[in-house]
């Protein structure tokens, strides 16, 4: 169903009030808008020399540059060993072998039921301890991406071979091939058009995730924003946060867009029997609802 | 073991803060999410461009943003204070940071949930001279709720750990922040991790059965 369905072509008087409604609203979100203005007005934040720092060459070969690269390594090297994290247990948990399937669920099972920060927590607290003092910021950070984002993949694997019709397999029995050539021939090629969708649309919420190093104080783009660039252009926080919001909202869109654009494209593909499986966590009802996920931190 | 033990008052206080947060930011990120939702389908332009910004911008920000901005943005810099206690003030704001942040999640959830809704329920609801506020309120709410149960309950988990997070905002009274604290004194135990783990554990498998339960028992007959 359309959201347009729930109104009718309206008629004189629901025009009316539809008209009312419209007027209404713009005020409101015109008010809205003149009580942040005023509210930065008032605490001096349209000062130019706030906003200054952010047209300069130096601010961003400085600060923001090396900050979103901090960030894009650690979601480099997190989506990395997640998507062969993700891979491996996924395969694991559709082992015929007992003694392979029940581990790789229970690890999957609890990686995905701790709270992230507090995995990120612990591994930066054990880190030092077992492998003598250093900066474990980065490890610590990437190894609890990997472990939380790639049991969220694990399940999208094995998803993604189940979505493939069983006659599938069947027939590459039927011509001879064992158990490792129906996977690797038939099963996998087919599943991983299905799953495409669903692991960017992961890889999305891995890039958010990042966002966690600011907390352990990794160098990441949101610790240039709020600890370092207020520090050296004293007062510059509100404009450094919009600017980082900025610049993480667009990269997160433009994943998200080629997720939504991989699922149409593996929704009409002929490559695959199987249909394109819901990202993790999607309400995976209905087509035209995007790709909702759950909020990750 | 004996750190864990020792400890364990501290982190049971902590854990309830998280328990405290989630379930203030869980009522009000249902109703902020069901606002946002009736705005997005609304036939109103201004509110439809409104909602989809707003589910846009704050859904593609990393919370860790969220709750550091309205800490650091919105009470230091800007001013806001919601009460005068600095534990209360900080904890508001959490609650604040993490019910916007959740209610785009919702939102979400429950607009796939109007797209289950068959055609014919919305056009029999104006048939009948409902207006659009009625026909959202009696025929199409209540329908898309129930066949988002389990989805709205993957979203709660999901916002439960998050709860976490607070320590971005500065408001370090949660079991996270309290077990870090902890390790600054003892050093890394694996005792206290795996009891704060099964803690959560403890709060969101209930709700996972739960939502699975209420989700087949309300399921719309159609």
């Amino acid at each position: 169903m359309s959201s347009s369905v729930l109104f009718d072509v309206p008629g004189p008087r629901a025009r009316l009030r539809n008209h009312a409604l419209t007027v209404l609203a713009a005020a409101g979100v015109l008010a809205v808008l003149y009580f942040v203005y005023r509210g930065f007005d008032e605490k001096g934040q349209w000062a130019g020399k706030l906003w200054h720092p952010f047209i300069e060459a130096s601010t961003w070969t400085d600060y923001i540059i090396p900050g979103l690269l901090g960030t894009l390594k650690a979601a480099g090297l997190g989506a990395v060993c997640a998507l062969v994290f993700g891979a491996v247990f996924g395969l694991a948990r559709l082992s015929d072998h007992r003694w392979i399937r029940v581990p790789a669920g229970a690890i999957v099972e609890t990686s995905r039921a701790i709270p992230l920060l507090l995995l990120i927590f612990f591994l930066a607290y054990l880190a030092p301890s077992v492998l003598g003092s250093g900066d474990y910021t980065l490890i610590a950070l990437v190894t609890g991406l990997t472990l939380y984002n790639g049991s969220v993949l694990a399940e999208v694997v094995r998803a993604g071979v189940q979505a493939v019709p069983r006659g599938q397999s069947e027939a590459a029995y039927a011509i001879g091939l064992r158990k490792g050539g129906v996977m690797r021939l038939v099963l996998l090629p087919q599943a991983v058009t299905a799953m495409m969708p669903a692991i960017v649309s992961q890889l999305v919420v891995l890039l958010k995730d990042t966002a966690l190093g600011y907390i352990i104080a990794y160098e990441d783009l949101l610790n240039y924003g709020f600890k370092i660039i207020p520090a050296v252009f004293f007062g510059s926080l509100v404009p450094a946060a919009i600017v980082i919001g900025i610049i993480y909202i667009g990269l997160n869109m433009t994943l998200s867009a080629l997720a939504n654009w991989l699922e149409k494209r593996s929704r009409r593909s002929r490559k695959t029997s199987a249909r394109p499986i819901a990202p993790p966590g999607a309400v995976g009802l209905g087509a035209g609802a995007g790709l909702p996920e759950e909020p990750t931190p | 073991m004996d750190d864990l033990i020792k400890y364990a008052p501290d982190l049971a206080a902590g854990f309830l803060v998280n328990v405290k947060l989630s379930l203030v930011s869980g009522v009000l990120s249902l109703i902020l999410g069901t606002i946002l939702v009736s705005m997005r389908v609304s036939p109103t332009p201004v509110l439809r461009a409104v909602g989809t910004t707003y589910v846009n911008v704050v859904r593609n920000t990393p919370l860790t943003l969220v709750l550091a901005f309205s800490a650091l943005g919105l009470s230091d810099t800007l001013g806001l204070t919601i009460s005068d206690e600095p534990s209360t003030n900080g904890f508001w704001l959490v609650v604040l940071g993490l019910s916007a942040y959740t209610a785009t999640f919702v939102g979400e959830a429950l607009r796939s949930g109007i797209n289950t809704v068959p055609l014919g329920q919305a056009e029999a609801a104006r048939a009948i001279g409902l207006t659009f506020f009625q026909s959202l309120r009696l025929i199409i709410l209540p329908q898309a709720f129930r066949a988002v149960i389990r989805p709205l309950g993957s979203v709660m988990i999901a916002m439960i750990k998050n709860t976490t997070v607070s320590v971005a905002a500065g408001y370090l009274a949660e079991s996270a922040f309290v077990m870090k604290d902890t390790f600054d004194d003892t050093g890394v135990s694996i005792p206290i991790f795996i009891g704060l783990a099964l803690a959560f554990m403890a709060f969101t498998l209930p709700i996972g059965f739960l939502t699975g339960w209420l989700a087949r028992r309300l399921a719309v007959a159609r």
